[in-house]
């Protein structure tokens, strides 16, 4: 029976990291529904991006208070998490902080841990109060309503309680030590938690224990949990943010993709030589869908970063279209595309394939009034703190509406027409263009 | 304005066996809208003044297309860019200079994919190099001291990444540069882009152009700088939607040069 925390300890580990491994996979197997796109070489600059954008936070700070604060957050989640290697060590084996012999260093980590989980916990608080006290804009903005809004506060409440037993556990720890408690030796230096709760002197050394072990349990099984819901939540920016910056677009924003079937399409029509009336070549690939109507018709790059989306808002907090009252919210392009992804995703596990349901990205999710609404910008792709491109999006859905559905609004058939007729989105003739130059 | 400006075609030079500097590349708006006309025109002015070696395509220009891109009609945007670089290849182009940041940003990002090469310059930045070379002289003249702020443009400033050249301008025009609440890389589209030009906007509370409008209005400037034609139709509405056309005038950078000197 001596094992049994170890035994017990194995099989929580097991479970939570073996259930999040699948739900990895299954984020895996979406996003490849998505066609590929070619991102080969300019691999310096992309890990350049990396570094600066995703590791250093770049973009973060254009807003400093809120860039700051997730700094904190950020830093703290990082480095606390060299004592959640501890943590597993003890379980396993039954130490008790093991990374003790380190000596000072030890201390002074210890030290910065307690330092950090007391930031951290201050920072969520701080989020807490900007979510739900301070009403900004873009946190209490519809697109947000219901399931998004609370799993923001679900999220920073695990943050806290996960930072309350970092400490709690300290705290217990340091006056069993100090007490010369069996298997508690002295280690470790406890800034924070020495003065967090001073309650902790006016219990017995079982009590203690009792705390401590209660502390250092729920704090585990309360990462794995965390671990967990990562799925379930718009949190899995803390992993897909590397990925997707990685990804990221790096040639100029105003370069849009050219769609090499068109380009095969008017090369052809363009070329005197070419025979109209020619049937297709034996085994010639048909012609592929312009544009996207559904979610399968992204990219691997788009549909990653629907997964990436935090729903953080700056985006939309700078869409002109967005601040003018119109539908279009750059993030909710994102959590829509996410949610009929999970869904598409959902169908494929329950039937083994894809069984058409009536439903696509575009109407269903999607409206034709948010896509026309776009000024293509630019300022949500500029906002993104970890390089998504909600507009690529909105554009291959015009393509759609326009190239397979000649759906586009009126006056745009009408600006179309004329460039076609008279190159000029009016209806001045080409012969006419340099008129300017006689008028006085 | 009243004297007839000399403004070569590639036809004429070709026709002498003669290649320019550059390629003015004029555009829809510059060739036919009435407004970006008198741009297109000071622009011209400039030029000729700093002895550029200039031609323009003339009936041969055509839309780049990046409307009908940007509405979703790849298929039309393709026609036009391979049209136009043929023309543009067949004249052996090397070098194009347009005062229309769509323009600028079409032909120097989505045809070189389709076979079309080119350096492409804004007007604001060329403009630039030719008082870095000494070819053009601003100064300061009629805007002195007067209190602008410019309207970066959406296709120049976040697509390309070009917020200086045209506040180099302004600067050398010894003006008070001010600068709106949100400017350069958070700098607020008038509401043209995306082809938002040629149709209604979308149901909302505002329309993007007055929101705009009022954010350059609140720092009270004499004159709101553009460098893009639509910017300016936007603006240019805006002001007039605010019944501030008296106080505010709404000029691009190019027409500022050419009217400070008087030229």
């Amino acid at each position: 029976m001596q094992y049994l925390p170890n035994i017990i300890f194995f099989l929580v580990l097991i479970v939570g990291i073996g259930y999040f491994t699948m739900n990895i996979r299954k984020i895996i197997r979406n996003v490849k529904l998505g066609h590929e796109v070619d991102t080969s070489g300019n691999r310096g600059e992309r890990w350049g991006n990396v570094l600066r954008i995703a590791l250093g936070q770049s973009k973060m700070v254009v807003r400093p208070v809120s860039g700051l604060m997730h700094i904190i957050v950020y830093v703290g989640f990082v480095i606390i998490n060299i004592e959640v290697l501890e943590i597993i060590i003890d379980g396993l084996f039954g130490t008790h902080r093991v990374l003790s012999f380190l000596g000072p260093v030890y201390d002074y980590l210890i030290a910065s841990f307690e330092i950090l989980a007391l930031l951290v916990l201050v920072a969520v608080i701080v989020f807490w109060i900007r979510r739900n006290i301070q009403r900004i804009q873009r946190f209490i903005s519809p697109d947000l309503k219901g399931w998004p809004k609370n799993d923001a506060n679900y999220i920073l409440y695990f943050e806290m309680v996960l930072m309350l037993l970092f400490l709690i556990m300290n705290g217990a720890d340091h006056m069993l030590q100090d007490m010369g408690s069996e298997h508690y030796t002295e280690a470790g230096m406890f800034p924070v938690s020495i003065h967090l709760f001073p309650i902790l002197e006016n219990f017995s050394e079982q009590t203690l224990i009792l705390i401590e072990r209660t502390a250092w349990w729920l704090h585990i099984i309360g990462i794995l949990v965390f671990l967990n819901y990562l799925y379930f939540s718009k949190h899995l920016h803390i992993i897909l943010a590397f990925p997707n910056v990685y990804y990221g677009k790096i040639v100029p924003k105003g370069k849009f993709r050219n769609l090499d079937s068109v380009t095969k399409e008017v090369e052809l029509m363009m070329d005197p030589a070419a025979d109209p009336y020619a049937a297709p070549a034996e085994g010639a690939e048909a012609p592929a869908k312009f544009g996207a109507s559904d979610a399968t018709d992204l990219s691997r790059i788009q549909l990653l970063a629907a997964y990436t989306c935090t729903e953080c808002g700056r985006c939309t907090s700078e869409c002109p279209a967005s601040i003018t009252g119109k539908k279009l919210s750059p993030r909710k392009i994102m959590m829509d595309t996410r949610d009929r992804l999970e869904e598409i995703g959902k169908n494929i596990e329950k039937n083994g394939e894809f069984k058409p349901d009536g439903k696509q990205l575009l109407d269903d999710y999607i409206t034709r009034e948010e896509l026309w609404a776009c000024t293509t910008c630019n300022a949500c792709v500029q906002a993104c703190p970890v390089s998504i491109d909600p507009l690529s999006i909105i554009m291959d859905m015009r393509q759609f509406l326009v190239m397979e559905q000649s759906a586009a609004p009126n006056e745009l058939n009408i600006a179309m027409t004329n460039i076609e007729n008279n190159g000029a989105p009016w209806p001045y003739n080409q012969m006419d263009r340099l008129n300017w130059k006689n008028e006085a | 304005m009243s004297e007839q400006i000399h403004v070569p075609t590639m036809a004429e030079y070709i026709a002498q066996g003669k290649q320019p500097e550059v390629l003015f590349w004029v555009g829809c708006a510059g060739s036919f809208d009435d407004r970006a006309k008198k741009i297109t025109k000071a622009f011209v002015k400039l030029l000729t003044n700093a002895k550029v070696d200039f031609a323009v395509l003339g009936t041969e220009e055509s839309c780049t297309g990046d409307p009908a891109k940007r509405a979703g009609n790849e298929f039309l945007f393709q026609m036009q860019a391979m049209m136009n670089i043929q023309v543009l290849n067949g004249y052996e182009i090397k070098k194009i200079v347009t005062a229309c940041p769509h323009c600028f940003n079409t032909i120097k990002n989505e045809y070189p994919g389709l076979g079309g090469s080119y350096e492409v310059i804004h007007h604001t930045q060329f403009l630039k190099s030719l008082l870095n070379e000494g070819r053009l002289k601003i100064e300061g003249g009629k805007f002195k001291g007067k209190r602008i702020t410019f309207h970066d443009p959406c296709y120049l400033g976040r697509a390309n990444g070009e917020y200086e050249a045209p506040r180099e301008l302004l600067e050398k025009l010894e003006v008070e540069l001010v600068e709106m609440r949100r400017c350069k890389t958070k700098g607020l589209c008038c509401g043209a882009g995306g082809a938002q030009m040629f149709k209604e906007p979308e149901p909302g509370i505002k329309d993007i152009n007055v929101e705009r409008t009022e954010e350059a209005l609140e720092i009270k400037p004499e004159v709101i700088a553009a460098g893009c034609p639509f910017c300016n139709t936007m603006m240019t509405d805006g002001v007039k939607a605010k019944h501030k056309e008296q106080e505010v005038a709404v000029m691009d950078v190019a027409e500022m040069i050419a009217n400070a000197d008087e030229l």
